[in-house]
């Protein structure tokens, strides 16, 4: 049970089966077949970075692996491409957790930005070493909506643990 | 007690830091491998069987807008397309029935010269569903796969040219590398003076005729077809139109930007060609002399 450090709002435990739907959920999101749209923000890394930052002891760098293999396989990258990206995103959030939730959702989210921005930077320093083309600069674009999505993700995702187990007027919490 | 570290209050398994590195190398490795070594397909298979069912589901919406785009097509539109298909019909019958004449003759002439005959090419129409999302590479799939009988490697077609070429076949769908994908490489022949180069895809949606020499006979506007060297693709296929020539004295190639022949970025269903008969095996590599002699030392050394 870990206090909101903000709210001092104390949540309910987590439950995993939940962190993972909603990975899968976030895979199932990548996957839709938008082509070479612009703006697309790239789920998995947002779910994850938001995962490794509210439950470091719980999840990290082996969920992100597993889901980045599982991203490269659906949207046809290179093998490994994504697993490289997500495995440095959970591990900077994992690490970036202490100081992070003391803050306000919206300055959250401005932590948050850099670290996804980096995971997309490494995906491209790699494929243009692998002999790739240059995609353009729309490909970051998606890095800035996901990280305004974080602020209603910060709600969506932690609305599970709000639940208390019986319901009581009178409790204070 | 020096080198004793305190007893940690929560099992976290290995140091994180230890963790970070062990999977950066892991992924490494499989970038490695997949891109320069192609070792791991097999395991992309075995995955793939995995990510399938969350493909398909995710997938349904991008059919689900195809479909009603097409169902809200405007007549007009359908009528335009309509009249043009029917004057390319008719453009196209009288040739074919030339070419049937021409094909009869041909037959002739080969049981005459008793040479072998060109076999038919078996084909599979695919539509293509959707533009793979990968932004580094210009692929698309298909909706037939294994099942279809396709294979790694085949030609692709549209009715205008060449498109590409099979690279991943899975069990429902495939997936389709256009020529204008970054260094994808078809050997070709300039139909008018009958060069042999080949022609890469050089990332920008355009090809580039690549290693002539500056003052090799290529001209703005020659048409540029396949040459059948390579024995994937069918002789004489339309490839691309040269779209200039820009020839510098300081590099020993010419620079020859050339558009696709074919709607490579914009079509909507494609031919999956077979694969083509045999070619001979390639005569047995002539040994150097060098090596021949340096051998003959060798055993006179020993003697």
């Amino acid at each position: 049970m870990q206090p909101t450090n903000r709210s001092r709002r104390i949540l309910l435990p987590v439950k995993m089966w939940f962190v993972y739907t909603t990975l899968f959920v976030a895979l199932f999101l990548n996957y839709i077949p938008t082509g070479h749209l612009p703006a697309v923000p790239d789920f998995v890394a947002l779910v994850l970075a938001f995962w490794c930052v509210r439950e470091p002891l719980k999840i990290g760098i082996g969920a992100g692996f597993v889901f980045g293999l599982l991203t490269d396989i659906g949207v046809g990258a290179a093998l490994g491409q994504h697993a490289f990206a997500y495995v440095l995103v959970a591990y900077a959030a994992n690490e970036l957790s202490r100081r992070v939730l003391w803050f306000t959702p919206v300055e959250q989210a401005l932590h948050v930005l850099p670290l996804l921005f980096l995971s997309q930077v490494v995906m491209v320093i790699v494929r243009l070493m692998a002999g790739a083309e240059f995609p353009g600069w729309w490909m970051f674009f998606g890095t800035f909506v996901a990280a305004v999505l974080w602020i209603p993700l910060h709600y969506v995702l932690l609305l599970p643990q709000y639940q208390p187990m019986e319901r009581d007027d009178n409790r204070p919490i | 007690m020096v080198g004793h570290s305190p007893p940690p209050f929560f099992k976290r398994g290995p140091a994180p830091l230890a963790k970070l590195v062990f999977f950066l190398v892991l992924s490494l490795a499989l970038l490695v491998s997949d891109l320069n070594l192609r070792y791991l397909d097999a395991f992309r298979q075995g995955l793939s069987v995995l990510a399938y069912p969350l493909q398909m589901a995710a997938a349904t919406p991008a059919d689900f807008v195809r479909n009603a785009s097409d169902y809200f097509a405007s007549l007009v539109r359908l009528q335009i397309e309509n009249k043009e298909l029917k004057s390319k019909q008719l453009k196209e019958g009288e040739r074919l029935l030339r070419l049937e004449q021409l094909e009869q003759e041909n037959r002739h002439l080969r049981t005459l010269l008793e040479a072998r005959e060109r076999q038919p090419v078996k084909s599979t129409v695919a539509e293509i569903m959707y533009t793979a999302k990968d932004p580094f590479s210009r692929k698309v799939i298909l909706d037939k796969g294994a099942q279809a009988g396709i294979e790694a490697g085949q030609a692709v077609v549209d009715d205008a040219g060449v498109v590409g070429q099979i690279t991943r076949v899975f069990p429902m769908q495939s997936e389709l590398t256009l020529l204008t994908d970054k260094d994808q490489a078809i050997p070709v022949m300039v139909v008018r003076s009958g060069l042999r180069a080949v022609l890469f895809g050089s990332g920008d949606g355009l090809m580039e005729l690549r290693y002539l020499a500056a003052n090799a006979d290529v001209q703005p506007g020659d048409k540029i077809v396949t040459s059948g060297l390579d024995g994937v693709f069918l002789a004489g296929l339309p490839v691309a139109t040269v779209a200039r020539v820009e020839r510098d004295q300081a590099q020993t190639f010419a620079r020859i930007p050339c558009l696709p022949a074919a709607g490579v970025e914009r079509f909507t269903h494609v031919l999956v060609l077979g694969h083509r008969e045999s070619l001979p095996a390639r005569p047995p590599e002539v040994e150097p002399v060098v090596s021949k002699l340096k051998g003959r030392r060798a055993r006179s050394a020993k003697e």
